[in-house]
């Protein structure tokens, strides 16, 4: 609407966003908010396990170095860089969300930097003065306390950043005071981030156990006392994850009741949601079984064994994020915007006067007989192409074939035509259709020359722009000469 | 054509409406954070990249003199703490200018958005590379190709990502221009992208070469045991020299970035603190001079005036950079307000126009069918039509099935079972229709014909 529409026609735009954020969180759970405690408890471990004479058991401390050098590199390069990457995708795809979001929440941002710049100085202090600290028992123990200081400002990180995420959900009472306070006291705020704490302790253990059998030797005390000691971490972990996950289970049908009604009846919604406590039970079962085994029967657990629940944990954690980013359909802040970056209350106007009208960028700004299809592809740029590709993933043409049950036959222009002005009451997860009949009609034109031209459609990125006369400057100045 | 061509260009200007929210802080505070907390990051930035031109070209050396390869080690190490603090230093800036010039910001993302986005894939290889780099030090040593390759396919992306960057930052000043851009490279060959680049990389060595004087002089650095015949005098020599240099160069090459600058964001005030911070640049190299000129008594005597006189020197064209944008974008930006008033203007109205006709849909006198055909047409056309299959069956199949039994039809419609094996399931509508609704529904649906 107001921006250049950058857009990816095969892997889908919100897929581009998907990547970099599950890669993200399941770095930032698995290898720095969980994973910093874990690391930590272990080299304390170290310390206690020597003898008197000694600062630490040497051996099992070079091990547990290894391993925070593992999550060090890692965290320090993809972790960071895919945190910026959300920041680069999504104002890619989504700028008006993003800028929206950014003017009511620039504090919690700022401060969530001010606190992330002391995570990664401490991240630094704690792994380069390492070696260092291991000449007397005195360093040793304050090294031990940074380690401490470090696992909390991750937490706090994750602890400030999810009130973003639980606003975007469920604004609780945003609609009337745009404030900072409100993220925080919405009622999915806490049942998320004590889902997220144990979650992520969880999948660090299960993390730090795959590296403990990658980097000792079988059959070893070493490895041995390890695996025994991740497994009490995930023992402790699981139980606490499985029922903080029913909790957030709970609590999101109250709040979506309250804020979204519809979304809880629509159909895909449920498929999610029921699916969401199995899921849970595979994840967290899975690693629960993990710990008993490594209690049990510890000489079971190789690379190759501890390598599966590794990745139930992570399509755990990565189906959490799906259903969470699913909830807040038809909308991307609730209530306010729109999945389609348009505002609810600027619908009044689009309805009545079309959208083209008032786009920024547009080839067409009047649906004529003769510009059908390519109104129609305007349209679809603007009020479609956040979320679905013209051929690609979630394609428009695919969508309109499955519901019609078309089986690839031609689809009937007048059919789509008239469902689109009607399609957010049967399917709640849609938005409203937001121009009037004549854009709709151009758009089920546009779909149908997708499905018989294969046609791909491509973003700003590629096309550049063609400004709508109606809003370039000279136009501007000429109305209020 | 010509007519055409003409009004192509008259429009060429976009004037989107601004996001319908306040700015979160007085705009001069948010202006000081950017440029203040983006001059921090670019400091770490230029040591990155400083840092590891100059480990590269020490480690070439250190292929015949041993000494600079023990260098190139040294300052190595210095890169990947460098990355960490100049990316977590880039997160303040960039949510300063998201939320001062997001219509700008985001517009020159997305039409440059594939190299954007390329950015994230494109560091994060060139920051594992520095940490392969670092930990395969013993363990190459007897393959300093494969090494020493290693560290410069590193800097091959280090030098290539500042011209995304500053495509960007051009880009955006120049909303004129948006609609002529097709691409990330048509944009980077706008006027003022390369004179920028260079200022960049100038910037870096010189700002390295003071860094190089201070970690090499720090009183807690055993330098007497890492390096075999090097004396601290010799690298702080070195690293004077190459900051002087570098300094040198930016003078011939300042005077081409203020030229080629686009005069739509030109002023006395910007040029008032370009030559400004320019003239205070120069006392610092002739201190510099001095200090090379000198012996080693004398190397360290104006370390810290230098350093203050050049911060004081960034501080300046870190400023004339914001003066420059805020000259370029003022006109645009009032524009851009005016489109945005209007806007909300026309929803108003929208808005008041729209309830009436509400309202009076409301009053009129209908039956309880005309009501159900209302409610039919809102929740059911989609899929529903009186005399075909569309999605679902047609109209006049459900009226022959559920004849003379309303609270079944009801029942369905707000809990649908599945019977039919080729049809998709339909959405229940429980939460969405009252039981009013739900009568004028099947009062429609089974008196019709």
């Amino acid at each position: 609407m107001d921006f250049p529409m950058f857009h990816l026609d095969w892997l889908n735009n919100r897929m581009l966003i998907a990547i970099i954020a599950i890669l993200h969180v399941i770095i930032n759970h698995g290898l720095a908010v969980g994973f910093m405690p874990f690391v930590t408890w272990l080299e304390q471990r170290g310390v206690s396990r020597s003898g008197k004479d000694q600062i630490t058991d040497m051996e099992w401390d070079a091990m547990v170095y290894k391993i925070m050098k593992v999550a060090f590199i890692i965290t320090t390069t993809i972790g960071a860089m895919t945190g910026v990457g959300i920041w680069f995708s999504v104002a890619l795809v989504s700028p008006a969300s993003i800028g929206s979001l950014i003017r009511v929440f620039y504090w919690a941002w700022f401060t969530e930097w001010l606190v992330f710049v002391t995570e990664v100085v401490l991240i630094m202090i704690y792994f380069l003065t390492w070696k260092n600290s291991n000449t007397t028992l005195k360093a040793k123990l304050r090294h031990i306390k940074f380690g401490w200081y470090l696992s909390l400002f991750s937490w706090i990180t994750m602890a400030i950043i999810v009130s973003i995420l639980g606003f975007m959900m469920d604004p609780g009472n945003w609609e009337t005071h745009k404030t900072l306070l409100n993220g925080f006291t919405n009622p999915i705020y806490l049942p998320q981030l004590f889902f997220r704490t144990p979650t992520a302790m969880l999948v660090a253990g299960i993390f730090g156990m795959f590296f403990i059998t990658l980097f000792t030797k079988p059959g070893t005390s070493i490895r041995i006392n390890a695996v025994k000691y991740a497994s009490q971490w995930l023992l402790l972990w699981a139980p606490l994850s499985l029922i903080a996950a029913y909790m957030y289970y709970r609590a999101m049908p109250a709040a979506m009741v309250e804020n979204m009604s519809t979304a809880v009846g629509s159909l895909s919604f449920s498929q999610y949601y029921n699916l969401l406590l199995y899921v849970a039970f595979a994840g967290a079962g899975l690693t629960l079984i993990i710990g008993v085994l490594g209690i049990y029967k510890t000489k079971w657990l190789r690379p190759g064994v501890v390598i599966i629940p590794v990745i139930t944990a992570m399509a755990y954690l990565g189906f959490f994020e799906r259903v969470r980013e699913f909830i807040r359909k038809p909308y991307i802040i609730s209530q306010y915007m729109y999945s389609n970056l348009l505002l609810k209350e600027d619908y009044a106007v689009y309805k009545q006067d079309g959208i083209l009208k008032h786009a920024t960028y547009t080839t067409v700004n009047k649906v004529t007989d003769e510009n059908k299809i390519e109104a129609g592809k305007n349209v679809f740029i603007i009020a479609c192409s956040r979320c679905h590709t013209a051929q690609g993933v979630n394609s428009i043409v695919s969508v309109f074939d499955r519901m019609y049950g078309a089986g690839g036959k031609p689809l009937d222009i007048a059919s789509m035509a008239a469902y689109m002005p009607n399609m957010h009451n049967g399917r709640t997860f849609m938005p409203e259709f937001p121009g009037n009949e004549k854009e709709a009609e151009a758009l089920a034109s546009y779909i149908r020359y997708l499905q018989m031209t294969g046609d791909v459609l491509e973003g700003a990125q590629e096309e550049g722009v063609t400004i709508n006369p109606n809003n370039s400057a000279t136009t501007l100045i000429n109305k209020n000469k | 054509m010509f007519t055409k061509l003409f009004i192509a260009l008259q429009n060429a200007t976009p004037v989107p409406k601004d996001i319908p929210l306040p700015l979160p802080l007085p705009e001069w505070l948010l202006v000081s954070i950017l440029v203040i907390s983006f001059l921090v990051h670019i400091l770490f930035v230029n040591l990155m990249v400083g840092g590891s031109l100059l480990t590269l070209w020490s480690q070439i050396k250190g292929l015949k003199n041993k000494e600079y390869d023990v260098l190139a080690h040294e300052i190595a190490a210095t890169i990947t703490v460098n990355k960490s603090i100049a990316v977590v230093m880039g997160i303040a800036p960039l949510l300063s200018i998201n939320v001062l010039y997001t219509i700008y910001f985001y517009s020159a993302n997305a039409l440059t958005g594939l190299m954007w986005i390329a950015v994230i894939p494109l560091v994060t290889v060139a920051f594992l590379l520095t940490y392969l780099h670092k930990y395969t030090w013993k363990l190459l040593e007897n393959n300093k190709a494969v090494h020493i390759s290693i560290l410069a396919v590193a800097v091959v992306i280090f030098l290539f990502i500042p011209f995304i960057f500053l495509t960007n930052i051009n880009l955006m000043l120049f909303p004129e221009k948006w609609a002529l851009v097709k691409g990330f490279f048509s944009a980077m060959t706008l006027p003022n992208v390369f004179p920028r680049y260079f200022h960049f990389i100038f910037a870096s060595l010189s700002i390295t070469g003071l860094f190089l004087h201070w970690y090499m002089g720090r009183k807690n650095y055993p330098f007497e045991t890492i390096f075999p015949s090097f004396t601290r005098y010799e690298l702080k020599k070195k690293g004077y020299s190459l900051a002087l240099v570098a300094s040198v160069i930016q003078f011939l090459i300042g005077p081409l970035v203020l030229l080629t600058l686009p005069s739509k964001g030109l002023g006395w005030n910007l040029i008032l603190i370009i030559f400004t911070g320019a003239a205070i640049a120069l006392p610092a190299m002739w201190m510099m001079w001095k200090g090379i000129q000198g012996d080693e008594s004398t190397i360290d005597k104006d370390f810290k005036k230098v350093l203050v006189l050049m911060t004081i020197t960034v501080l300046f064209m870190g400023s004339g950079r914001q003066v420059y944008r805020s000259n370029a974008l003022e006109k645009h930006r009032e524009l851009v307000k005016l489109k945005t008033a209007e806007f909300q203007q026309i929803k108003k109205e929208a808005i008041t126009k729209s309830k009436q006709a509400e309202a009076e849909a409301n009053t009129a006198e209908l039956s309880a069918a005309d009501k159900g055909k209302a409610v039919f047409n809102q929740y059911c056309t989609a899929c529903h039509k009186v005399d075909a299959k569309l999605v679902g069956p047609p109209v006049l199949e459900m009226a022959k099935i559920y004849k003379d039994n309303i609270a079944d039809l009801q029942k369905w419609i707000k809990k649908p079972g599945k019977k039919r094996p080729d049809y998709p399931q339909m959405p229940g509508f429980e939460s969405q229709l009252n039981q009013e609704q739900l009568d004028q529904l099947g009062e429609y649906i089974l008196t019709i014909k």
